[in-house]
């Protein structure tokens, strides 16, 4: 068979999809490291002006009041007189213009524009840190969402102000144990206008009044619930306005002269109350500054700023309260808020405009240099121009330090503007959305779904010519990306990877089309079958965020209709009840069947128990799923928690014992089906594998579980034990898997021969070959035709042998093969096995159970897709495997996803996996990291792997058929019946069609996939405006790239599992046949 | 040529489709607060009843059911008490069957169940009506040559619409909008009976268009 054709399409496909997702992510992802130092009142900046630059002048303000109105849109606060319709948004929050206008040196409102992502989360992230917050921010730990960078409610803690908060509980998991107090409410429910903020109505007054507090923290949640559940445009928007208008008056008369009140919005919203992107609609919110005290030096003037940037809050409260600007903030200090210089003597202390901009100054010119250490994405020209500009105007304010005099005229705006160039820099490089990378990776995407679509259709054609068709779009496309990067050389002196790679993929995928289309024959069958139209659903279901919360459910419920689908089609083909010998038959309506009426029986029995066990083990893997927190009333699984979490010891052995029973069970159903093909009679390294190494791996998986939810205090005197077990057993495990699998790739043949008579008795004995009539065969083909007959005359003597000693009056059996007939499913299948055990070591004890039902899943799935194939009859033409068995193998990889625990959620990785075997951790990051895959993409690489199977598995099953067909004759059934039965090796008769047919799989199955990514690639780009993007959306993708990633790699190895056993094939048909005809 | 069943099978279906319209309106007089979401169990048993009663009258008048061979009064008995046995097994197979779909095993079985009684009426009862209490023909019947008259088409059409509508109208269940009717087994129920009502239009319509191409070997 055509091995590397198969092989290179596979792989050009898959990187095809590679370099489609490099480029969305690249342009979707917006990444960042984070800086983990922090600012202390003890810094001294370079260059050095002050022996202490943060914490040297007493600060003008002592407290401060901070109110977040989320979702307080600039639109909401402005106040317009002659407005005399308002709409409900409109003119609702009075008190701010009477105070602006009243007391002009007291108080200001500006536009305040947050960074995109406009998400809540984002923003809290981007006025504490003053940062430009991604969606990665490196070095974050997913498992929990506390911001670890350098920000002002720690330096707030640091300097032991007392922070208080109330409101939105999204603080509470950012800041955990950072406040002096806190009183969080519920957040999730965007239903609800008024928990949030009558919880904090009744406590924000009282605790004012006291005096237990120098910072205090309310976020109100009401005008943003409301905007997305009815929209600014709406009466509810008024009254919520309305009230938070009465609130402002009232903390304002509350207020003390030493203190600070902040009002502010986090983001805007649409016309349609959403946020998320980076229209001026979601970004610009309102800022509105009030004291008792006089504030600011004057009236607004000229050079108040127009728009504040978010970023620019985190500075001007630091200085303005006296803490450490914090390390990584990038904003610029208000400079109406600070005295002009010379201004500062009398009733006025703190800051000038000219020290704080300095402070400012050298604090942003620290972080650039510690991140431009640390990483390399800020453009250099900019960096090098930045330094140079930081470095002349330091010289020029330390001059005019040490001279005194007045300052230099320009030197406040050049401080300003070095100032928002940085600002800029970072912005441009961290967050911002690439969207014509998102639009090329959507489209290479989408090509590529086509391409491989297309090549499952043309697989035939294309294993026929030897894959010449690809070689001109491949080397094409090399030439294109080639170029591109040189033309980018040239004209920007460096080459972005990403657009040679977008180049290349375009034009590889456009030569492909163009070259397939003149084939014209590969859209011949319907688009809307049932089993597609399934699979479109599920992708449908991925556009929506409460389909990829309830996602579990809704690929069982798919599945579930597609199993049901199967029968009910067959019935309605005719296929399904044994033909009545009626008028029909003679009216020649329908085909005359092939298959004797008790075959039939016996095919639809296996069908319907096939679908009854897969029914089943659907039903019951809903038992093992684990919740999202958007899921209110849903309860996880008990057999996710680890044994030695379990308190109630009979539980916990109950809990034991069942995992530990279908672990036994795997491997003896495992071994069972091999034994039962006759797989397990020979002596090679599978063979050994299979006997040895899979039951040994089973009692050191139950050996270890037993040993790792032993709780240690209970067995002091064996502790050291239970350690050295919970460190060597995993690694023995890993060991004697990794044995395994090389074993069956050395030798992965399962076939054992018996040679009982002498050579030259059996040639007497073989019936002349057929064949013999044309006499101008090659030696290879008539190697391939030998094939059959050698295998025939084994196993009937096979099962000469089986029926009784030595058979009948043709002499004792010549030779006997065991196991010849599932070649290559017998290896296949004990990879998948040994690769479950080895999974399942990654995963809670309980989750044993769940991967039993996904083995018997995968054989009723086999079953049912063999038993049908038989049925209707397919078995004469090619290897086609038709789409249902593929979609469900496909649905069914992401239902035991999540009935293995796992959900697209980054809280919800079970960190726990890379401890296995490793419980003093790790030195690196690759192992961890590929063990924490493993564990989470566990289904999608068993089922990946498995795949081939559906193609093996129709004819392994084929025996039973044809034995069952001998009908009346009760014995077995010889000539044409004993034709039928070659099983696996009709495949090597056909090594064209196996090649097709396997490429045919691997390109469907791959295609599916690769849907189900386009499909969360389209929902992430479209939807990068929704509430859930950054909760539901934008983790989807990640885990779907990922999925996708480990799919298509075990798919690989997979396939070339399959090749090697061919190749093996080869050899031994080589070593016995001459042996056998001589 | 078979004007005169297309005829026929119309002006049933028209009647069915009346009665369930009644079902829905009437017992708002008899019920106090009656509404389709509000006291949806109610207005599941009074479809399912009317829907039965009407079937079973206009079908048993219509003679569609083929004739006994034994006219005994035993076996005429015997004969009911298996349909009334079908009827009940079809009820906990449809049971069944919704709950593995995923609906809550103990939570809300009486709606499951009131579902499933519905659905039955829609299709068992149907087949129950047309082919008698034989499973083996409703089993022919489905298949793509079992039709063996215009009765069995609009038997298929009527099935599959109905069993579709309440596949689809499991949909809406896990989005978060909120709505009355997205509570189980609302929405499902109301697949069911317009995917019913959808195939009591379809049915005549089709065939009438298909006339020609139906061909039915024996009857
Ligand atoms: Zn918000
Ligand atoms: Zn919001």
């Amino acid at each position: 068979m055509k091995g590397l054709p198969v092989l290179a399409l596979l792989l050009c496909i898959s990187s095809l999809y590679f370099v489609g997702l490099y480029l969305f992510v690249g342009g979707f992802l917006l990444v960042r490291l984070e800086v983990n130092r922090t600012s202390s009142c003890g810094d001294v900046l370079q260059p050095a002006g002050e022996p202490v630059d943060f914490c040297h002048v007493q600060p003008r303000l002592r407290r401060a009041v901070v109110l977040i109105i989320d979702a307080l849109k600039f639109d909401f606060a402005r106040y317009d007189h002659s407005n005399a319709a308002p709409r409900p948004y409109e003119n609702k929050l009075p008190v701010l213009e009477e105070v602006t206008s009243s007391r002009p040196s007291h108080s200001r409102l500006y536009p305040f524009r947050a960074d995109p992502p406009t998400t809540t989360m984002q923003r809290i992230k981007g006025f504490t840190t003053g940062s430009l917050p991604t969606f990665v921010d490196v070095g974050n730990n997913f498992a929990s969402s506390a911001i670890l960078e350098d920000n002002l409610i720690h330096q707030l803690g640091q300097t032991g102000k007392r922070v208080v908060f109330m409101g939105d509980d999204t603080w509470e998991s950012l800041f955990p144990k950072k406040f002096h107090r806190s009183l969080p409410f519920p957040s999730f429910n965007v239903k609800d206008l008024h928990t949030v903020d009558d919880g904090i109505l009744q406590h924000l007054y009282p605790t004012m009044t006291g005096d237990d507090w120098d910072v205090l923290v309310a976020h109100f949640l009401g005008v943003d619930h409301c905007g997305h559940r009815f929209g600014p445009d709406h009466p509810a928007m008024a009254d919520k306005l309305t009230q938070m208008n009465a609130v402002i008056r009232s903390v304002m008369e509350r207020l003390q002269n030493d203190t600070l009140l902040v009002v502010m919005g986090d983001h805007g919203m649409t016309d349609t109350g959403d946020h998320g992107g980076e229209s001026l609609k979601e970004t610009d919110a309102a800022l509105f500054l009030y004291s008792p005290a006089p504030l600011f030096p004057g009236p607004p003037s000229q050079d108040e700023p127009e728009v504040v940037p978010q970023t620019d809050l985190v500075p001007t409260l630091a200085l303005l309260l006296g803490v450490p600007v914090p390390y990584s903030s990038v904003g610029q200090v208000l400079l109406p808020l600070f005295p002009p210089h010379g201004q500062t003597e009398g009733a006025v202390e703190g800051l000038s405009q000219l020290e704080a901009l300095w402070i400012n100054a050298k604090q942003v010119n620290r972080f650039l240099e510690t991140y431009s250490s640390m990483a390399s994405d800020i453009p250099p020209e900019n960096l090098s121009q930045l330094r140079r500009e930081f470095s002349r105007l330091s010289d020029q304010y330390l001059s005019w330090v040490r001279g005194g005099g007045p300052p230099p005229p320009r030197l406040l705006f050049s401080l300003q503007s070095y100032l928002s160039s940085v600002r800029d820099t970072c912005r441009a490089t961290w967050a911002r959305f690439n969207p014509f990378k998102m639009a090329a990776g959507l489209v290479v995407l989408a090509f590529a779904c086509l391409t491989c679509y297309v090549l499952s259709e043309l697989s035939v054609v294309l294993i026929q010519e030897n894959a010449r068709r690809l070689r001109t779009p491949v080397v094409v496309a090399l030439v294109v990306g080639v170029s591109v990067a040189v033309a980018q050389w040239f004209a920007r002196g460096y080459a972005d990877v990403s657009w040679c790679l977008a180049a290349s993929a375009l034009t590889s995928e456009l030569l492909f089309f163009w070259t397939a289309a003149r084939s014209a024959s590969w859209l011949s069958h319907p688009l809307l079958v049932p089993p597609l139209v399934v699979s479109l659903l599920r992708c449908a279901s991925l556009l929506s965020d409460s389909y990829v919360i309830a996602e579990g459910r809704v690929v069982t419920f798919l599945l579930f209709s597609l199993a049901l689908y199967v029968p009910v089609h067959l019935n309605w083909c005719g296929h399904l009840v044994p033909p009545t010998p009626d008028p029909l038959k003679a009216a020649g309506l329908l085909p005359s069947p092939t298959l004797s009426s008790s075959a039939v029986r016996k095919e639809t029995t296996t069908l319907v128990g096939g679908v009854g066990l897969l029914v089943l083990s659907l039903y019951l893997s809903l038992s093992f799923h684990a919740c999202r927190e958007e899921q209110g009333s849903c309860r996880p699984s008990p057999f996710l928690s680890p044994l030695s979490r379990l308190q109630d010891s009979q539980l916990k052995n109950l809990h034991y014992v069942l995992s530990v029973v279908s672990l036994a069970l795997w491997t003896y159903l495992l071994k069972r089906c091999l034994s039962h093909y006759g797989n397990l009679n020979s002596s090679g390294g599978a063979a050994f594998t299979a006997r040895w190494i899979l039951p040994l791996l089973s009692v050191f998986l139950g050996i270890y579980w037993a040993v790792s939810s032993t709780p240690e205090d209970n067995f002091k005197d064996l502790g050291e034990l239970i350690r050295l077990g919970q460190l060597t057993l995993p690694r023995a495990v890993f060991c004697l898997l990794g044995l395994g699998l090389f074993l069956i790739w050395l030798d992965p043949l399962t076939v054992f021969i018996k040679l009982r008579s002498s050579p030259s008795s059996r040639t007497s004995s073989l019936p002349p070959p057929r064949y013999r009539a044309s006499t101008s065969m090659s030696p290879q083909a008539e190697l391939h035709h030998l094939i059959p007959q050698i295998y025939q005359r084994m196993r009937r003597s096979l099962e000469d042998g089986e029926v009784g000693e030595g058979g009948g009056a043709d002499g004792r059996p010549a030779v006997e093969a065991y196991g010849l007939g599932t070649v290559y499913s017998a290896p296949l299948l004990l990879f998948c096995g040994l690769l479950g055990v080895g999974l399942l070591l990654l995963h809670p004890e309980g989750m044993a159970l769940s991967f039993l039902l996904l083995l018997l899943e995968m054989g009723a799935m086999l079953y049912i897709h063999a038993s049908s194939t038989t049925l209707r009859g397919h078995h004469s033409g090619g290897f086609t495997v038709s789409w249902p068995p593929i979609v469900m193998w496909s649905l069914a990889s992401s239902q035991f996803f999540h009935a293995t625990g796992h959900l697209p959620t980054f809280p919800s990785i079970q960190w726990g996996a890379a401890f296995v075997g490793f419980p003093e951790g790790h030195s690196g990051t690759i192992l961890p990291a590929s063990l924490v895959a493993l564990n989470t993409f566990a289904s999608h690489a068993l089922f990946a792997v498995g795949c081939p199977l559906l193609l093996f598995w129709p004819l392994a099953c084929e025996v039973r058929g044809s034995r069952g067909g001998g009908g009346g004759g009760g014995g077995r059934a010889c000539g044409d019946e004993d034709e039928d039965a070659v099983m696996e090796m009709r495949l090597r008769e056909n090594p064209d069609q196996f090649s097709s047919a396997l490429l045919q799989l691997s390109t469907r199955y791959l295609f599916l996939l690769g849907a189900q990514v386009f499909a969360s690639v389209s929902a992430a780009a479209v939807l990068r405006r929704h509430l859930m993007v950054w909760k539901v959306f934008a983790p989807k993708l990640m885990f779907e790239a990922c999925s996708f990633l480990v799919s298509s790699v075990f798919l690989l190895v997979g396939v070339t599992l399959v090749l090697r056993v061919d190749v093996a094939v080869a050899q031994w048909f080589k070593k016995v046949i001459p042996e056998a005809s001589r | 040529m078979w004007d005169h069943e297309i005829k026929a099978m119309a002006s049933t279906h028209a009647i069915i489709a009346a009665s369930v319209f009644m079902a829905t309106v009437l017992p708002a007089a008899f019920v106090e607060s009656f509404s389709v979401y509000g006291t949806h169990l109610v207005w599941i048993y009074a479809v399912s009843f009317v829907v039965t009663v009407v079937s079973v009258a206009v079908f048993w008048l219509l003679g569609v059911t083929p004739p006994t061979k034994k006219h005994t009064l035993g076996y005429k008995l015997s004969r009911l008490f298996r349909c009334c046995l079908y009827f009940f097994l079809s009820c906990l197979f449809f049971h069944t069957v919704v709950v593995l779909y995923g609906a809550p095993l103990i939570e809300s079985a009486l709606e499951t169940f009131s579902l499933a009684v519905l659905l039955t009426s829609l299709t068992t009862l149907r087949c129950l009506c047309v082919l008698g209490p034989n499973v083996q023909a409703w089993i022919r019947v489905f298949s793509w040559h079992g039709a063996m008259s215009v009765w069995d088409t609009c038997l298929q059409i009527t099935v599959s619409c109905t069993l579709i509508g309440a596949w689809f109208g499991a949909f809406p269940i896990p989005l978060d909008w909120d709505r009355p009717w997205q509570v189980w087994p609302i929405s499902c129920s109301l697949g069911a009976v317009i995917g019913f009502l959808t195939g009591l239009v379809v049915a005549p319509t089709w065939i009438h268009y298909h006339r020609k191409q139906l061909t039915y070997k024996c009857k």
